[in-house]
Order: C-alpha cells, then sequence, then structure tokens
C-alpha cells in the first residue's frame, strides 16, 4: 500500500523550467498558438505562470496562454507531469528561448 | 494523428471568410484542413447554401468538420446546408457558437493537436477576448 502510493507520488513529481520572451510585443496570438501546438504534443501535464502572474493554466489551452499577456523580458515559468515531462519542458524553454523560431 | 479535424468558415463577406482562413493557415499551420466561403450567388454579400455545402464537402475527413460562422443568414444557411446533407454526413459537422476569425484559429490550434470534433468545438466556444 505504501509501496503503491510512493509509487504515484513519484510519478507526479514535477518538472520545471523558465524562459524569458524575446518578442518586443510579447506572448501574443500567433507564439501563444505555437506554444500550445507544441505542449499538446506531450502527453505530460503542462502548465504555464506569467512572471506577474499568480496562476498556472493550462499550456494546451489557446485560450489560457493568450490570457496570461506575457509581456516582453518577462520570464514564463513551465512545470509539467508525467512521463514525458522532461522533454517536454525541454521543448518549450527552447521553443521560447529561439523566440518561437521567428 | 494524421487525420485532423478540418474548418469550415461562412462569412457573408468573402473577403472576412477568406482573410480568416488565411490567419489559420499561417497562425495554426497548413495540417488542419480549411475551406472558407463568404458572398451570395450574385457577387454580393451573403451567403449560399450550395457555396456552404461545396466547402463542407472538401475538407470531409474521418474526424469531422467544424464550422464557424458570422451573423444571422450565415449560421441559418449553414443549419440548413448541414441539414440537406446526407445522415453520414450530417453527423460528422458542427456549427461552433463563437466568433468566427478567433474561433476558427482557437479550433484549428486545437485540431492540430489531432483533437476529438467535440474538444475542437469545446475550445472555440470557450473563447473568451
Amino acid at each position: 500500500m505504501s509501496e503503491a502510493v510512493r509509487e504515484t507520488a513519484a510519478e507526479t513529481t514535477m518538472e520545471t523550467g523558465s524562459a524569458v520572451v524575446r518578442d518586443p510585443t510579447g506572448l501574443h496570438a500567433r507564439p501563444a498558438v505555437k506554444l500550445t501546438k507544441l505542449a499538446k504534443s506531450f502527453d505530460a501535464m503542462v502548465e504555464v505562470r506569467a512572471q506577474r502572474g499568480e496562476n498556472w493554466v493550462n499550456a494546451k489551452s489557446p485560450n489560457a496562454v493568450m490570457k496570461l499577456k506575457v509581456a516582453h523580458g518577462e520570464t514564463i515559468s513551465i512545470r509539467a507531469s508525467g512521463v514525458d515531462a522532461a522533454a517536454a519542458i525541454a521543448a518549450l524553454v527552447g521553443l521560447i528561448e529561439r523566440d518561437f523560431d521567428g | 494523428m494524421s487525420e485532423r479535424v478540418a474548418i469550415v468558415i461562412v462569412s457573408h463577406s468573402p473577403d472576412v471568410a477568406r482573410g480568416a482562413a488565411d490567419m489559420v493557415r499561417e497562425m495554426v499551420g497548413a495540417e488542419v484542413p480549411v475551406a472558407w466561403c463568404g458572398g451570395n450567388p450574385a457577387g454580393g454579400l451573403g451567403t449560399d447554401v450550395a457555396a456552404i455545402q461545396a466547402a463542407i464537402r472538401s475538407v470531409n475527413g474521418p474526424k469531422g468538420i467544424a464550422v464557424l460562422v458570422d451573423l444571422g443568414g450565415a449560421e441559418t444557411n449553414s443549419e440548413m446546408a448541414i441539414e440537406l446533407m446526407s445522415d453520414e454526413l450530417k453527423g460528422n459537422v458542427v456549427i461552433c457558437n463563437a466568433p468566427i476569425v478567433e474561433g476558427a484559429v482557437m479550433a484549428a490550434t486545437e485540431a492540430a493537436g489531432g483533437a476529438s470534433l467535440e474538444a475542437v468545438r469545446a475550445t472555440a466556444e470557450e473563447f473568451h477576448s
């Protein structure tokens, strides 16, 4: 019983990361769509948070990500849990650091 | 994942419909099938049942079709267009209660990930600017 609980707890360990938004207009519609599309390609639960915000929102929801209104120079925090959580974090951090591939 | 829900955009104005389709292709990508129609057969503003049906048929696929409409007649003509199609097609098409441009982009974003027609509709309909 306790073994099973521990295993479950281990599986839900959060992977985390962060990256700074470089686009002069911030995380506007087009990059927000890119971010959600990439997040959706992972099975992991992925959430993002704006530097000046308190709420974690679903990174797979374009509505939620756009509403964060992340500004230029602001850091986006990312957290993920699930089998491919680490890969999801690496991919999303990479996308933001590459300025959403132009 | 190769099959995705398709998007059909029905506006009174062909320019609006084409522009919304352009936004979907540019912002979301070409992997989501998009068709559009707008204007009446006389070349004015309006919508046309036959044109809506042609747009729906042009992107018909196993995952279904989400239709985005603008004002009044676009919705009633889309309903009529769907009503007059085969039962098989009819069950595969939904009209989303969402703003046409924003809804199309949101629906396509959801569709790009391989989501079901119901999930695509829900994402379009939960849009609040």
